[in-house]
Protein backbone atom coordinates (compact mmCIF):
# COMPACT_ATOMS: atom_id res chain seq x y z
CA UNK A 1 0.00 0.00 0.00
CA UNK A 2 2.85 2.45 -0.66
CA UNK A 3 1.49 5.95 -1.08
CA UNK A 4 -1.95 4.85 0.08
CA UNK A 5 -4.09 6.83 2.53
CA UNK A 6 -6.60 5.24 4.86
CA UNK A 7 -9.03 6.70 7.37
CA UNK A 8 -9.12 4.88 10.70
CA UNK A 9 -11.79 5.05 13.40
CA UNK A 10 -10.08 4.82 16.77
CA UNK A 11 -11.72 4.42 20.15
CA UNK A 12 -9.84 6.11 22.98
CA UNK A 13 -6.58 8.05 22.82
CA UNK A 14 -5.14 8.58 19.36
CA UNK A 15 -1.49 7.61 19.62
CA UNK A 16 1.11 5.96 17.42
CA UNK A 17 0.28 2.69 19.13
CA UNK A 18 -3.47 2.92 18.68
CA UNK A 19 -3.14 4.06 15.07
CA UNK A 20 -0.79 1.21 14.19
CA UNK A 21 -2.82 -1.35 16.16
CA UNK A 22 -5.92 -0.31 14.22
CA UNK A 23 -4.09 -0.26 10.90
CA UNK A 24 -2.65 -3.74 11.45
CA UNK A 25 -6.04 -5.06 12.53
CA UNK A 26 -7.50 -3.90 9.22
CA UNK A 27 -4.50 -5.04 7.16
CA UNK A 28 -2.91 -8.01 8.97
CA UNK A 29 -0.31 -8.40 6.24
CA UNK A 30 1.31 -5.22 7.60
CA UNK A 31 2.11 -6.89 10.92
CA UNK A 32 5.85 -7.05 11.34
CA UNK A 33 6.54 -4.68 8.42
CA UNK A 34 6.22 -1.33 10.24
CA UNK A 35 6.87 -2.52 13.78
CA UNK A 36 8.64 -5.64 14.93
CA UNK A 37 6.48 -8.54 15.94
CA UNK A 38 6.03 -8.93 19.71
CA UNK A 39 8.09 -5.89 20.81
CA UNK A 40 6.22 -3.50 18.50
CA UNK A 41 9.43 -1.54 18.19
CA UNK A 42 9.52 0.67 15.08
CA UNK A 43 11.59 -0.93 12.33
CA UNK A 44 14.82 0.94 11.87
CA UNK A 45 14.13 2.26 8.35
CA UNK A 46 10.50 3.26 8.98
CA UNK A 47 9.77 6.82 10.11
CA UNK A 48 6.64 8.57 11.37
CA UNK A 49 5.71 12.16 10.53
CA UNK A 50 2.74 14.47 11.10
CA UNK A 51 2.27 18.23 10.82
CA UNK A 52 5.74 18.51 9.27
CA UNK A 53 7.26 17.04 12.42
CA UNK A 54 9.30 13.86 12.79
CA UNK A 55 7.50 11.81 15.43
CA UNK A 56 9.65 8.71 14.97
CA UNK A 57 11.24 8.99 18.38
CA UNK A 58 8.15 10.05 20.31
CA UNK A 59 6.85 7.53 22.87
CA UNK A 60 4.30 5.19 21.25
CA UNK A 61 1.63 6.18 23.74
CA UNK A 62 2.11 9.95 23.35
CA UNK A 63 -1.01 11.67 21.93
CA UNK A 64 -0.78 12.53 18.24
CA UNK A 65 -1.34 16.17 17.22
CA UNK A 66 -4.94 17.38 17.26
CA UNK A 67 -4.79 17.98 13.51
CA UNK A 68 -4.26 14.24 13.00
CA UNK A 69 -6.99 13.33 15.47
CA UNK A 70 -9.48 15.60 13.70
CA UNK A 71 -8.47 14.37 10.28
CA UNK A 72 -7.12 17.73 9.07
CA UNK A 73 -3.62 16.33 8.70
CA UNK A 74 -2.28 12.86 8.04
CA UNK A 75 -0.04 10.57 10.05
CA UNK A 76 2.66 9.56 7.61
CA UNK A 77 4.46 6.20 7.71
CA UNK A 78 7.48 6.60 5.47
CA UNK A 79 10.28 4.31 4.46
CA UNK A 80 13.58 6.08 5.06
CA UNK A 81 15.18 7.30 1.87
CA UNK A 82 18.26 5.20 1.33
CA UNK A 83 19.97 3.46 -1.51
CA UNK A 84 19.69 -0.20 -2.35
CA UNK B 1 1.82 -31.53 -23.17
CA UNK B 2 4.64 -31.43 -20.68
CA UNK B 3 6.36 -28.21 -19.79
CA UNK B 4 8.49 -26.44 -17.24
CA UNK B 5 8.07 -23.44 -15.01
CA UNK B 6 11.24 -21.75 -13.77
CA UNK B 7 10.82 -19.70 -10.60
CA UNK B 8 13.43 -16.98 -10.29
CA UNK B 9 14.09 -14.89 -7.20
CA UNK B 10 16.10 -11.73 -7.77
CA UNK B 11 17.42 -8.76 -5.86
CA UNK B 12 14.45 -6.69 -7.09
CA UNK B 13 11.53 -9.03 -7.59
CA UNK B 14 10.37 -12.49 -8.68
CA UNK B 15 9.95 -13.79 -12.22
CA UNK B 16 8.16 -16.83 -13.60
CA UNK B 17 9.53 -18.31 -16.84
CA UNK B 18 7.46 -20.92 -18.64
CA UNK B 19 7.99 -23.10 -21.70
CA UNK B 20 6.67 -26.28 -23.21
CA UNK B 21 8.68 -29.49 -23.12
CA UNK B 22 10.91 -28.38 -25.96
CA UNK B 23 12.12 -25.46 -23.81
CA UNK B 24 12.89 -23.32 -26.83
CA UNK B 25 10.41 -20.46 -26.47
CA UNK B 26 10.03 -18.87 -23.07
CA UNK B 27 7.36 -16.64 -21.63
CA UNK B 28 8.61 -14.32 -18.91
CA UNK B 29 6.16 -12.90 -16.38
CA UNK B 30 6.99 -10.47 -13.61
CA UNK B 31 8.41 -8.73 -11.83
CA UNK B 32 6.26 -9.82 -8.94
CA UNK B 33 6.92 -7.86 -5.74
CA UNK B 34 9.05 -5.43 -7.73
CA UNK B 35 11.77 -3.70 -5.77
CA UNK B 36 11.84 -6.35 -3.05
CA UNK B 37 14.53 -8.95 -2.47
CA UNK B 38 13.15 -12.37 -3.32
CA UNK B 39 15.50 -14.84 -1.72
CA UNK B 40 13.57 -17.94 -2.78
CA UNK B 41 10.51 -19.12 -4.68
CA UNK B 42 9.52 -22.77 -4.63
CA UNK B 43 6.46 -24.81 -5.56
CA UNK B 44 4.85 -27.78 -3.88
CA UNK B 45 5.71 -31.10 -5.55
CA UNK B 46 2.25 -32.33 -4.54
CA UNK B 47 0.32 -29.37 -5.93
CA UNK B 48 2.51 -27.49 -8.44
CA UNK B 49 0.08 -24.59 -8.59
CA UNK B 50 0.90 -23.82 -4.98
CA UNK B 51 4.06 -21.74 -4.84
CA UNK B 52 5.65 -19.95 -1.90
CA UNK B 53 7.87 -16.88 -2.10
CA UNK B 54 10.11 -15.20 0.44
CA UNK B 55 9.95 -11.41 0.04
CA UNK B 56 12.04 -9.09 2.17
CA UNK B 57 13.51 -5.62 2.39
CA UNK B 58 15.59 -3.65 4.83
CA UNK B 59 12.64 -1.29 5.31
CA UNK B 60 9.73 -3.64 5.88
CA UNK B 61 11.41 -6.86 6.90
CA UNK B 62 9.99 -10.22 5.95
CA UNK B 63 6.82 -10.87 3.98
CA UNK B 64 5.76 -14.32 2.84
CA UNK B 65 3.66 -14.84 -0.26
CA UNK B 66 1.67 -17.79 -1.58
CA UNK B 67 0.18 -18.45 -4.99
CA UNK B 68 -2.43 -21.12 -5.65
CA UNK B 69 -2.60 -20.62 -9.40
CA UNK B 70 0.93 -21.33 -10.52
CA UNK B 71 2.31 -17.87 -9.84
CA UNK B 72 -0.29 -15.74 -11.62
CA UNK B 73 -1.67 -14.19 -8.43
CA UNK B 74 -0.28 -14.01 -4.93
CA UNK B 75 -1.57 -13.48 -1.40
CA UNK B 76 0.51 -12.57 1.65
CA UNK B 77 0.61 -15.25 4.31
CA UNK B 78 1.89 -15.22 7.86
CA UNK B 79 5.30 -13.63 8.39
CA UNK B 80 5.60 -14.24 12.12
CA UNK B 81 8.77 -16.24 12.70
CA UNK B 82 9.22 -16.27 16.46
CA UNK B 83 12.01 -18.27 18.02
CA UNK B 84 10.85 -20.80 20.56
CA UNK B 85 11.61 -19.62 24.09
CA UNK B 86 14.54 -17.38 24.91
CA UNK B 87 16.71 -17.47 21.78
CA UNK B 88 20.08 -17.19 23.50
CA UNK B 89 23.27 -16.29 21.69
CA UNK B 90 25.50 -17.45 18.88
CA UNK B 91 28.96 -16.15 18.03
CA UNK B 92 29.37 -12.85 16.26
CA UNK B 93 32.08 -12.31 13.62
CA UNK B 94 34.57 -11.37 16.34
CA UNK B 95 33.76 -14.41 18.46
CA UNK B 96 31.71 -12.54 21.04
CA UNK B 97 28.20 -13.74 21.97
CA UNK B 98 25.43 -12.20 19.89
CA UNK B 99 21.70 -12.61 20.45
CA UNK B 100 19.67 -14.56 17.92
CA UNK B 101 17.70 -12.10 15.76
CA UNK B 102 15.35 -13.01 12.94
CA UNK B 103 16.26 -11.29 9.66
CA UNK B 104 14.79 -13.15 6.68
CA UNK B 105 13.75 -16.43 5.12
CA UNK B 106 16.48 -17.81 2.87
CA UNK B 107 14.95 -21.08 1.75
CA UNK B 108 11.46 -22.53 1.43
CA UNK B 109 11.01 -26.30 1.19
CA UNK B 110 7.47 -27.55 0.59
CA UNK B 111 6.66 -31.04 1.84
CA UNK B 112 7.01 -33.93 -0.59
CA UNK B 113 3.64 -35.35 0.47
CA UNK B 114 1.41 -32.64 1.95
CA UNK B 115 0.70 -29.34 0.17
CA UNK B 116 -0.17 -27.70 3.49
CA UNK B 117 3.21 -28.44 5.06
CA UNK B 118 6.19 -26.28 4.25
CA UNK B 119 9.56 -25.62 5.88
CA UNK B 120 11.42 -22.31 6.05
CA UNK B 121 15.14 -21.92 6.71
CA UNK B 122 15.87 -18.52 8.18
CA UNK B 123 18.59 -16.08 9.27
CA UNK B 124 19.60 -16.07 12.14
CA UNK B 125 19.75 -19.79 11.60
CA UNK B 126 16.68 -21.77 12.53
CA UNK B 127 14.17 -24.05 10.87
CA UNK B 128 10.43 -23.34 10.93
CA UNK B 129 7.51 -25.46 9.77
CA UNK B 130 3.99 -24.58 8.80
CA UNK B 131 1.29 -27.23 8.66
CA UNK B 132 -1.44 -24.91 7.43
CA UNK B 133 -0.09 -23.57 4.17
CA UNK B 134 1.81 -20.73 5.78
CA UNK B 135 -0.93 -19.36 8.03
CA UNK B 136 1.31 -19.99 11.03
CA UNK B 137 4.91 -21.01 11.64
CA UNK B 138 6.48 -23.02 14.45
CA UNK B 139 10.17 -23.32 15.09
CA UNK B 140 11.69 -26.80 15.16
CA UNK B 141 13.78 -25.63 18.05
CA UNK B 142 15.55 -28.90 18.68
CA UNK B 143 17.99 -27.79 15.98
CA UNK B 144 18.95 -24.45 17.48
CA UNK B 145 18.83 -25.88 20.98
CA UNK B 146 20.61 -29.19 20.52
CA UNK B 147 23.79 -27.86 22.12
CA UNK B 148 26.20 -26.47 19.55
CA UNK B 149 24.17 -23.34 18.76
CA UNK B 150 26.33 -21.01 20.88
CA UNK B 151 29.31 -21.99 18.68
CA UNK B 152 27.63 -21.10 15.37
CA UNK B 153 28.72 -17.91 13.67
CA UNK B 154 27.70 -16.00 10.55
CA UNK B 155 29.26 -16.39 7.16
CA UNK B 156 29.78 -13.34 5.00
CA UNK B 157 26.11 -13.37 4.00
CA UNK B 158 24.82 -13.73 7.55
CA UNK B 159 24.09 -16.73 9.74
CA UNK B 160 21.61 -18.36 7.45
CA UNK B 161 19.95 -21.73 7.24
CA UNK B 162 19.98 -22.00 3.44
CA UNK B 163 19.51 -25.66 2.60
CA UNK B 164 16.62 -27.94 3.52
CA UNK B 165 16.44 -31.42 1.97
CA UNK B 166 13.60 -33.82 2.68
CA UNK B 167 14.36 -37.51 2.25
CA UNK B 168 11.79 -39.12 -0.08
CA UNK B 169 12.43 -42.60 1.31
CA UNK B 170 12.52 -41.74 5.01
CA UNK B 171 9.68 -39.32 5.79
CA UNK B 172 11.17 -38.40 9.16
CA UNK B 173 14.63 -37.59 7.81
CA UNK B 174 15.58 -33.96 7.14
CA UNK B 175 18.95 -32.53 6.17
CA UNK B 176 19.78 -28.86 6.64
CA UNK B 177 22.87 -26.70 6.26
CA UNK B 178 23.93 -23.46 7.89
CA UNK B 179 26.62 -20.91 7.10
CA UNK B 180 28.75 -21.09 9.13
CA UNK B 181 27.84 -24.01 11.32
CA UNK B 182 27.70 -26.95 8.94
CA UNK B 183 25.30 -29.72 8.05
CA UNK B 184 22.80 -31.32 10.40
CA UNK B 185 20.38 -34.24 10.19
CA UNK B 186 17.19 -35.13 11.95
CA UNK B 187 15.77 -38.66 11.84
CA UNK B 188 12.62 -37.85 13.80
CA UNK B 189 10.89 -35.21 11.67
CA UNK B 190 12.84 -32.33 13.12
CA UNK B 191 12.49 -33.02 16.84
CA UNK B 192 16.16 -33.80 17.46
CA UNK B 193 19.26 -33.07 15.41
CA UNK B 194 22.89 -33.96 15.17
CA UNK B 195 25.80 -32.34 13.33
CA UNK B 196 27.00 -34.37 10.32
CA UNK B 197 30.33 -32.75 9.50
CA UNK B 198 32.86 -35.55 9.95
CA UNK B 199 35.38 -35.37 7.15
CA UNK B 200 34.99 -31.66 6.51
CA UNK B 201 38.26 -29.75 6.75
CA UNK B 202 38.08 -25.97 7.00
CA UNK B 203 41.35 -24.11 7.34
CA UNK B 204 39.63 -20.84 8.22
CA UNK B 205 38.37 -22.00 11.63
CA UNK B 206 40.48 -22.58 14.76
CA UNK B 207 39.97 -26.36 14.68
CA UNK B 208 39.78 -27.32 10.98
CA UNK B 209 37.95 -30.58 11.76
CA UNK B 210 35.62 -29.24 14.45
CA UNK B 211 32.18 -30.76 14.94
CA UNK B 212 30.57 -27.45 13.87
CA UNK B 213 31.74 -24.16 12.39
CA UNK B 214 32.09 -25.15 8.74
CA UNK B 215 30.76 -22.83 6.08
CA UNK B 216 28.68 -25.22 4.01
CA UNK B 217 27.38 -23.40 0.94
CA UNK B 218 24.93 -25.92 -0.46
CA UNK B 219 24.01 -29.61 -0.49
CA UNK B 220 22.34 -31.62 -3.24
CA UNK B 221 20.78 -35.07 -3.28
CA UNK B 222 19.37 -37.31 -5.99
CA UNK B 223 15.94 -38.56 -4.87
CA UNK B 224 16.67 -42.13 -5.97
CA UNK B 225 19.71 -42.32 -3.65
CA UNK B 226 18.91 -40.23 -0.59
CA UNK B 227 21.89 -41.58 1.32
CA UNK B 228 24.29 -39.94 -1.12
CA UNK B 229 24.86 -36.24 -0.58
CA UNK B 230 26.99 -33.77 -2.51
CA UNK B 231 28.23 -30.58 -0.89
CA UNK B 232 29.75 -27.36 -2.12
CA UNK B 233 31.60 -26.00 0.89
CA UNK B 234 33.23 -22.57 1.24
CA UNK B 235 36.22 -24.34 -0.24
CA UNK B 236 36.03 -28.02 -1.26
CA UNK B 237 33.42 -30.11 -3.00
CA UNK B 238 32.47 -33.04 -0.80
CA UNK B 239 30.52 -36.30 -0.98
CA UNK B 240 28.88 -38.54 1.60
CA UNK B 241 27.65 -42.07 0.93
CA UNK B 242 26.16 -42.60 4.37
CA UNK B 243 23.61 -39.80 4.76
CA UNK B 244 26.17 -37.33 5.98
CA UNK B 245 27.84 -39.42 8.67
CA UNK B 246 31.14 -39.21 6.81
CA UNK B 247 32.33 -36.93 4.02
CA UNK B 248 35.20 -37.13 1.57
CA UNK B 249 36.54 -34.54 -0.80
CA UNK B 250 35.75 -34.95 -4.50
CA UNK B 251 37.17 -31.67 -5.81
CA UNK B 252 39.57 -33.64 -7.99
CA UNK B 253 40.69 -31.65 -11.02
CA UNK B 254 38.46 -28.62 -10.52
CA UNK B 255 40.46 -25.44 -11.24
CA UNK B 256 39.14 -23.97 -7.98
CA UNK B 257 36.91 -25.70 -5.51
CA UNK B 258 35.34 -22.54 -4.10
CA UNK B 259 31.76 -22.00 -5.19
CA UNK B 260 28.17 -21.88 -4.11
CA UNK B 261 25.86 -23.93 -6.35
CA UNK B 262 25.81 -27.69 -6.81
CA UNK B 263 23.18 -29.99 -8.29
CA UNK B 264 22.62 -33.51 -9.58
CA UNK B 265 21.30 -34.62 -12.99
CA UNK B 266 17.67 -35.74 -12.74
CA UNK B 267 18.26 -39.19 -14.23
CA UNK B 268 21.96 -39.81 -13.64
CA UNK B 269 22.68 -39.84 -9.91
CA UNK B 270 26.45 -39.77 -10.49
CA UNK B 271 26.34 -36.72 -12.77
CA UNK B 272 27.02 -33.49 -10.88
CA UNK B 273 27.24 -29.83 -11.81
CA UNK B 274 29.15 -27.05 -10.05
CA UNK B 275 30.20 -23.54 -11.02
CA UNK B 276 33.72 -22.91 -9.71
CA UNK B 277 34.29 -19.40 -8.38
CA UNK B 278 37.77 -17.91 -8.10
CA UNK B 279 37.99 -17.39 -4.35
CA UNK B 280 36.24 -16.29 -1.19
CA UNK B 281 37.29 -12.70 -1.90
CA UNK B 282 36.78 -12.78 -5.66
CA UNK B 283 33.26 -14.00 -6.27
CA UNK B 284 33.49 -14.48 -10.02
CA UNK B 285 34.68 -17.20 -12.40
CA UNK B 286 38.34 -17.79 -13.11
CA UNK B 287 39.81 -15.80 -16.00
CA UNK B 288 36.50 -14.12 -16.82
CA UNK B 289 35.20 -17.41 -18.25
CA UNK B 290 31.83 -18.68 -17.07
CA UNK B 291 32.24 -22.44 -16.95
CA UNK B 292 29.99 -25.08 -15.49
CA UNK B 293 31.92 -28.16 -14.48
CA UNK B 294 30.33 -31.58 -14.83
CA UNK B 295 31.38 -34.85 -13.30
CA UNK B 296 29.82 -38.03 -14.66
CA UNK B 297 31.58 -40.17 -12.08
CA UNK B 298 30.20 -38.76 -8.85
CA UNK B 299 33.09 -36.35 -8.42
CA UNK B 300 36.90 -36.28 -8.70
CA UNK B 301 36.92 -36.10 -12.52
CA UNK B 302 35.40 -32.91 -13.86
CA UNK B 303 35.04 -31.44 -17.35
CA UNK B 304 34.37 -27.80 -18.24
CA UNK B 305 31.17 -26.95 -20.11
CA UNK B 306 31.49 -23.72 -22.04
CA UNK B 307 29.34 -23.87 -25.18
CA UNK B 308 26.96 -20.94 -25.10
CA UNK B 309 28.48 -19.39 -21.99
CA UNK B 310 30.55 -16.18 -22.06
CA UNK B 311 34.25 -17.01 -22.25
CA UNK B 312 35.69 -13.55 -21.78
CA UNK B 313 35.13 -10.60 -19.46
CA UNK B 314 32.51 -12.42 -17.39
CA UNK B 315 32.59 -11.58 -13.69
CA UNK B 316 29.23 -12.73 -12.38
CA UNK B 317 28.53 -15.08 -9.49
CA UNK B 318 26.15 -18.02 -9.25
CA UNK B 319 24.65 -18.12 -5.79
CA UNK B 320 23.89 -21.22 -3.74
CA UNK B 321 20.21 -21.63 -4.54
CA UNK B 322 20.51 -20.47 -8.14
CA UNK B 323 20.88 -23.85 -9.86
CA UNK B 324 18.15 -26.42 -10.49
CA UNK B 325 17.21 -29.28 -12.80
CA UNK B 326 13.94 -30.33 -14.40
CA UNK B 327 12.75 -33.94 -14.64
CA UNK B 328 11.88 -34.20 -18.31
CA UNK B 329 13.37 -37.17 -20.19
CA UNK B 330 16.22 -35.03 -21.47
CA UNK B 331 16.98 -33.37 -18.15
CA UNK B 332 17.20 -29.61 -18.26
CA UNK B 333 19.78 -27.81 -16.11
CA UNK B 334 19.28 -24.16 -15.19
CA UNK B 335 21.27 -21.54 -13.34
CA UNK B 336 21.00 -17.82 -12.73
CA UNK B 337 23.75 -15.26 -12.30
CA UNK B 338 24.23 -12.07 -10.36
CA UNK B 339 24.38 -10.42 -13.79
CA UNK B 340 20.72 -11.24 -14.35
CA UNK B 341 21.06 -14.08 -16.85
CA UNK B 342 19.27 -17.39 -16.51
CA UNK B 343 20.95 -20.09 -18.60
CA UNK B 344 19.46 -23.44 -19.53
CA UNK B 345 20.81 -26.60 -21.08
CA UNK B 346 18.55 -29.31 -22.44
CA UNK B 347 21.32 -31.73 -23.35
CA UNK B 348 23.02 -32.42 -20.08
CA UNK B 349 25.12 -29.29 -20.05
CA UNK B 350 26.81 -29.67 -23.45
CA UNK B 351 25.16 -26.51 -24.77
CA UNK B 352 23.76 -23.55 -22.86
CA UNK B 353 21.31 -20.86 -23.90
CA UNK B 354 20.24 -17.75 -21.98
CA UNK B 355 16.48 -17.98 -21.58
CA UNK B 356 16.40 -14.46 -20.13
CA UNK B 357 19.40 -12.25 -19.74
CA UNK B 358 18.73 -8.86 -18.19
CA UNK B 359 16.99 -9.51 -14.90
CA UNK B 360 18.14 -8.03 -11.60
CA UNK B 361 20.80 -10.08 -9.82
CA UNK B 362 19.50 -13.64 -9.51
CA UNK B 363 19.31 -15.01 -5.98
CA UNK B 364 17.53 -18.30 -6.62
CA UNK B 365 16.29 -20.58 -9.38
CA UNK B 366 13.85 -23.45 -8.96
CA UNK B 367 12.20 -25.54 -11.65
CA UNK B 368 8.83 -27.22 -11.75
CA UNK B 369 8.31 -30.02 -14.26
CA UNK B 370 4.68 -29.87 -15.32
CA UNK B 371 2.65 -32.80 -16.64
Amino acid sequence: MPGGEVVLEIDGPVTQRSVLDTLEARYPMLEGTIREHVTHKRRAFMRFFACETDLSFEPPDAPLPEAVVSGKDVFIILGAIAGG
Amino acid sequence: MSGVRVLVGTRKGAFVLTADGKRENWDVSGPFFGGWEIYHVKGSPVNPDRIYASQSSSWSGQVMQRSDDGGKTWEPINNKFLYDGVPGTHQWYDGTPHPWEFKRVWHIEPSLTDPETVYAGVEDAALFRSSDGGKSWTELSGLRGHGTGPQWQPGAGGMCLHTVILDPSEPNRIFIAISAAGAFRSDDAGETWKPINRGLHSLYIPDPTAEVGHCVHHIAMHPSRPGVLFMQKHWDVMRSDDAGDNWREISGNLPTDFGFAIDVHAHEPETLFVVPIKSDAEHYPLDGQLRVFRSKSGGEEWEPLTDGLPQSNCYVNVLRDAMAVDRLDDCGIYFGTTGGQVYASTNGGDRWTPIVRDLPAVLSVEVQTLA
